[in-house]
């Protein structure tokens, strides 16, 4: 017995020593990686972001160098520092202050000393450096704007939040990343990829050489260079067009899907957005609850649609058999049930046909076209199904799916919305006439109002707008290039494409005709009310147009929102006619209609509502005349970029 | 012809095994220890060119100690003891001192840990002493002269402060049960360190109350023949002492670094600023060695690989940590490769000690045994973490030469000595 108590023991400890070494390096481990080595220094390499051009090859972004001043405190012999306050044009109690916070911080590790100096302070300042011990500069790369326009579809840099470095093992701390508009569409395309240095650290930290020779480096892959759909001149043309205005424009080649134009104003100056006074200007732009330049109109903004709508109720009567292109209707200034007008409507003749209806912008003779859609049924439901069913084929209703991140659905109420309202079969057709001319429940973005005018243009399809063009050395999604099919046969749209001819040949926008361009269109207007003291107020109607031209060979379709412009075709139509002249033609011929744009404000509508006075609406609002705007005149909300440094 | 085949009657077993240890440390020290490109594997500017030298120093000596014949060690056995003794007093006036200890003897450009020399040295005295005809263990008389054996060295080591060399001769305990110690001194050590983790980990009263129960337990159920009641409440009162002892000795006698490592074993520390403050210092080492370890994994990163052992960050990594060497870079294949050479080579030793027919070859072999357990037990055991900091080398793997020829000498007279039981009769 006496001779197992070692022989035991031993046996015993070999066997707590392998169930610790199994619990250590077996049970306990997370798989090895590199990359959580923390005795390895991975130091990454950051590519070029790719370049952004517009469809006609005009550089849009490019980068820029910026030079940050950093120093590291333990290292700063004593200097001069009035000759480097001076050169970085900063005070002594400025020097003084920033050296002990970074000191605070870390007397060791390097600090910012002076963030983002232009070329040119750099170029002062590089004759110098090597005077200032402790003091050098590193490199970083900004975006660099090559135009005042398209901040909404450009959007911007930033630099990633905690949230994004938690969740995507890619970015880390400082690294920059789109934040809005393309740069977030198209990001991983931009970026490119990090390359990444694995460096071996001892236990001072010191670097010792490349781990293992540097065979797990990597080189950084640039970023790709893309080409997007806008086309910048039209865009910038369209910008001017809405100064002074709220609203969106949305601009589509009908053949492609392409968005040639998408305009929110009011909008601000892209270069706000880089650089030192970033994060102050964005503030400002934030906090600007009334004008919202960062919320994009054309993309976001739900309107009821107005009239454009009642194209899609003349193209489902004749595809439900409801209706046929001679069918008459008569108006009494508006639509009667039995005694009761439900709708109103303007002074146009009477009875008349289809094209006439949308020519004239009849609501009778399209709450007459509505009802027999919906009364075809048996149940009111079923027949808001068909009939939202067909509505939902242009697109509207839900996210249109193109490359931009933001959006909204729209909204397009079927059987069973009316069903959970009213109680199952409670109600009729009369109880939501409004639909079938864009007010009631409907509501849209302008993008999704674009796309159903291009949907029309085509007879029939369209591609889902996108605003890539194309990626250097890559394909563009399938789905930019597959046509969607809408519930309506082809045949049933020349009448209602004659009739959106008519509305500038003989009806609403008679006045806006260019001469040349055989355009097609149509005019709404849409009521809308504000809660301004917990009163709902309505204010002055917004103004909308859609067009598309050429008429039989669409090369661009169009729908443009002025928000409280009154009747379509006061504002919303003649920038439409502008917008199309100065694409289809390349220069604007009608320049009358141009000044008129240019010398009319709504600021002082916007103005009512905040002004805590009583306001008049409509007919009892007057328009403000100012000077002509001109390309040059600053209309951003927050001062440009500033190149001097602003530090006391 | 019987000299001849004598001369080749050694078991090449435990050879082999001490080879493939040897070897293995040295791979492992040269991947710890090498700065940049290997130039020659005999560069003395790098520990891994020392070790390879005093590798083939280790050839001359198993060759020295395996030509002297058998009955030379067990006839001098008291005069080694007598001159290793003298080689520990002489430290007091000669000696360098390294790391706060004063263990070493510097001659020319090298150091000698004479400490490392007393375990084989000591180790014959004692198979000496037992091995004596007078000698019977079971004796109180006899145990204290054996323990004094031990003790003589133990002290001079512990007093030129070299605590972890000194801990090793409590490995002997072994060496005296196998040969007589009566069975209560085992239930005494085991109840002392219980006492001893109670009475620091918790408090004195719950050391005495669990002492109490186990003690009036064993009174009224465990034994046929009950004594009077006087003797478990003597035993009681001695635990008190004992346990106040211990906390007194913790408290007032033990020097600062050696509580720190206690209490962090023992988790004691609740203070976070003073828990911070020893994780930075003490548990450093710990830390390294057990990251390093785990970041292996099942297979290790590989030969001169590590990333951690490249970048230097356990410290004494080519000494007393270099098992975290082997773990970084060998996985848990290579790690339990090296515990299970070290179990072989341990219970390939008790076997072959209870084959020997001289009781000094017997308890020389248990004593060798014993000691390099100690030592594997130690070594290995603080660097994964599961008892504290003793800071003792792992026998022929880490690095240094005392070490090396200490732990060869001390193996190849076993050796030596087996190779001659046919002979004993």
């Amino acid at each position: 017995m006496r001779k197992l108590l070692l022989l035991s023991t031993i046996a015993f400890v070999g066997l707590v020593f392998i169930a610790r070494l199994f619990y250590l390096q077996v049970y306990n481990e997370d798989p090895y990686s590199l990359l959580d080595d923390n005795a390895i220094r991975k130091v990454r390499d950051y590519p070029k972001r790719g370049y952004i051009y517009d469809r006609n090859g005009k550089l849009l972004v490019a980068n820029q160098p910026s030079y940050d001043v950093m120093f590291i405190p333990r290292e700063v012999k004593p200097l001069d520092t009035l000759e480097l306050c001076n050169l970085l044009k900063i005070t002594k109690e400025d020097f003084i202050n920033f050296y002990n916070k970074a000191y605070r911080y870390s007397p060791r590790l390097p600090s910012v000393f002076i963030p983002q100096l232009s070329r040119m302070e750099y170029a002062v300042l590089q004759e110098k450096i090597r005077k200032y011990e402790g003091f050098y500069i590193q490199k970083r790369s900004l975006r660099d704007y090559q135009t005042t326009i398209g901040a909404n579809v450009l959007g911007d840099i930033g630099e990633v939040n905690n949230y994004i470095i938690e969740n995507d093992p890619y970015y880390k701390s400082g690294d920059l990343i789109g934040k809005q508009g393309v740069e977030l569409s198209y990001e991983e395309v931009l970026r490119g990829v990090k390359g990444i240095k694995f460096i071996q650290k001892d236990r001072f930290n010191r670097d010792i050489g490349p781990y293992k020779d540097g065979i797990y480096d990597t080189l950084p892959e640039p970023g790709k260079d893309i080409t997007i759909t806008i086309d910048s001149e039209l865009q910038e043309y369209g910008e001017l067009l809405m100064r002074h205005k709220h609203g969106g424009i949305i601009a589509i080649e009908p053949g492609s899907g392409e968005i040639i134009a998408m305009v929110t104003a009011p909008s601000y100056n892209p270069n706000l957005l880089v650089g030192r006074q970033r994060s102050r200007n964005f503030t400002q732009l934030y906090n600007d609850t009334i004008a919202k330049p960062l919320f994009d109109r054309s993309l976001k903004a739900q309107y009821p649609p107005g009239s454009p709508f009642k194209v899609l109720s003349a193209l489902i009567g004749l595809q439900e058999g409801v209706v046929t292109t001679q069918d008459q209707f008569s108006c009494r200034h508006g639509y009667y049930l039995g005694s009761r007008r439900l709708t109103g409507c303007h002074s146009h003749v009477s009875p008349l046909s289809m094209n006439q209806g949308i020519a004239q912008s009849c609501n009778a003779y399209f709450v007459n076209v509505y009802r027999r859609i919906i009364d075809k049924y048996d149940k009111p439901s079923e027949g808001m199904d068909v009939w939202s069913n067909h509505v939902k084929s242009f697109g509207l209703g839900d996210y249109l799916g193109y490359d931009l991140k933001i959006g909204n659905k729209g909204r397009v109420p079927d059987g069973a919305f009316y069903d959970k309202w009213y109680g199952e079969n409670r109600w009729s057709s009369t109880y939501n006439i409004s639909n079938s001319i864009g007010q009631g429940e409907v509501e849209t973005t302008p993008i999704q109002l674009a796309n159903m005018v291009a949907a029309i243009s085509n007879r029939g399809f369209y591609y889902t707008p996108h605003i890539i063009k194309s990626i250097e050395g890559g394909t563009i999604d399938e789905k930019y290039t597959t046509p969607n099919y809408t519930t309506i046969d082809k045949e049933h749209f020349e009448p209602v494409v004659q009739g959106m001819f008519d509305v500038y040949n003989k009806g609403t926008a008679y006045s806006l005709r260019v001469p040349g361009i055989d355009i097609c269109g149509k005019t709404g207007t849409a009521e809308n009310f504000m809660r301004i003291n917990g009163k709902r107020t309505q204010l002055t109607d917004h103004s909308i147009f859609v067009a598309f031209a050429p008429k039989d060979d669409p090369k661009i379709a169009i729908a443009v929102f002025v928000e409280n412009g009154y009747w379509g075709s006061r504002f919303a139509g003649r920038i439409a006619s502008l917008m199309i002249e100065k694409y289809i033609r390349g220069e604007v011929t009608m320049t009358a209609m141009e000044n008129w744009i240019l010398t009319h404000s709504l600021e002082n509508e916007y103005a009512k509502p905040y002004s805590g006075k009583e306001f008049g609406i409509n007919r009892q609002s007057a328009l403000q005349v100012i000077d002509k705007i001109t390309k040059d005149t600053v209309v951003n909300p927050v001062s440009t970029r500033t190149s001097s440094f602003n530090l006391q | 012809m019987q000299r001849d085949f004598r001369g080749l009657n050694f078991d090449w077993i435990t050879i082999a095994l001490f080879l493939l240890l040897v070897g293995f440390g040295w791979l492992n020290i040269m991947s710890a220890s090498h700065t940049g490109e290997i130039v020659s594997y005999f560069d003395m500017n790098h520990p891994y060119g020392k070790q390879s030298v005093f590798i083939i120093f280790t050839f001359a000596l198993i060759i020295l100690i395996l030509a002297l014949d058998a009955k030379f060690y067990e006839r001098f056995a008291s005069l080694i003891y007598l001159i290793s003794i003298l080689s520990l007093l002489g430290l007091f006036l000669f000696g360098k001192n390294v790391n706060g200890a004063l263990a070493w003897y510097s001659i020319g450009g090298m150091t000698i840990q004479p400490s490392e020399f007393a375990k084989f040295a000591t180790s014959l005295a004692v198979a000496k002493y037992i091995s004596d005809l007078q000698t019977n263990m079971k004796t109180f008389k006899d145990q204290i002269k054996a323990a004094g054996i031990i003790a003589l060295p133990a002290i001079l080591i512990l007093l030129q402060n070299d605590t972890g060399s000194t801990v090793v001769y409590a490995a002997f305990f072994f060496v005296f049960y196998r040969e007589g110690l009566q069975q209560m001194y085992l239930v005494i050590a085991v109840f002392l360190v219980l006492l001893s983790v109670l009475a620091l980990k918790f408090n004195v009263v719950v050391a005495v109350l669990v002492s109490g129960i186990l003690i009036f337990g064993h009174h009224f159920f465990g034994q046929k023949k009950r004594p009077s009641i006087l003797q478990p409440i003597g035993i009681l009162l001695v635990c008190v002492a004992v346990a106040f002892g211990i906390k007194y000795f913790y408290n007032n006698i033990l020097q600062f670094h050696q509580k720190d490592r206690i209490s962090l074993w023992l988790r004691l520390e609740n203070d976070p600023q003073k828990l911070h403050e020893l994780k930075q210092t003490i548990l450093y080492n710990l830390h390294e060695s057990e990251k390093a370890i785990s970041s292996g994994g099942l297979t290790g990163k590989g030969f001169m690989q590590g990333t951690r052992t490249t970048g230097k960050f356990v410290p004494e990594q080519h000494t007393d940590y270099i098992f975290s060497t082997v773990g970084e870079e060998w996985g848990f294949l290579g790690s339990a490769l090296v515990v299970l050479l070290f179990v072989a080579l341990l219970l390939r030793i008790l076997y072959l000690a209870e084959l020997q027919k001289s009781q000094f070859s017997r308890v020389y072999g248990y004593c060798v045994a014993s000691i390099l357990f100690f030592h594997f037990l130690i070594n290995v055991g603080m660097v994964m973490g599961l008892i504290p900091t003793i800071g003792i080398p792992l026998p022929f793997f880490s690095y240094g030469g005392s070490a090396l020829w200490a732990f060869t000498i001390l193996l190849f007279i076993f050796i030596k000595l087996d190779s001659n039981r046919i002979n004993e009769w």
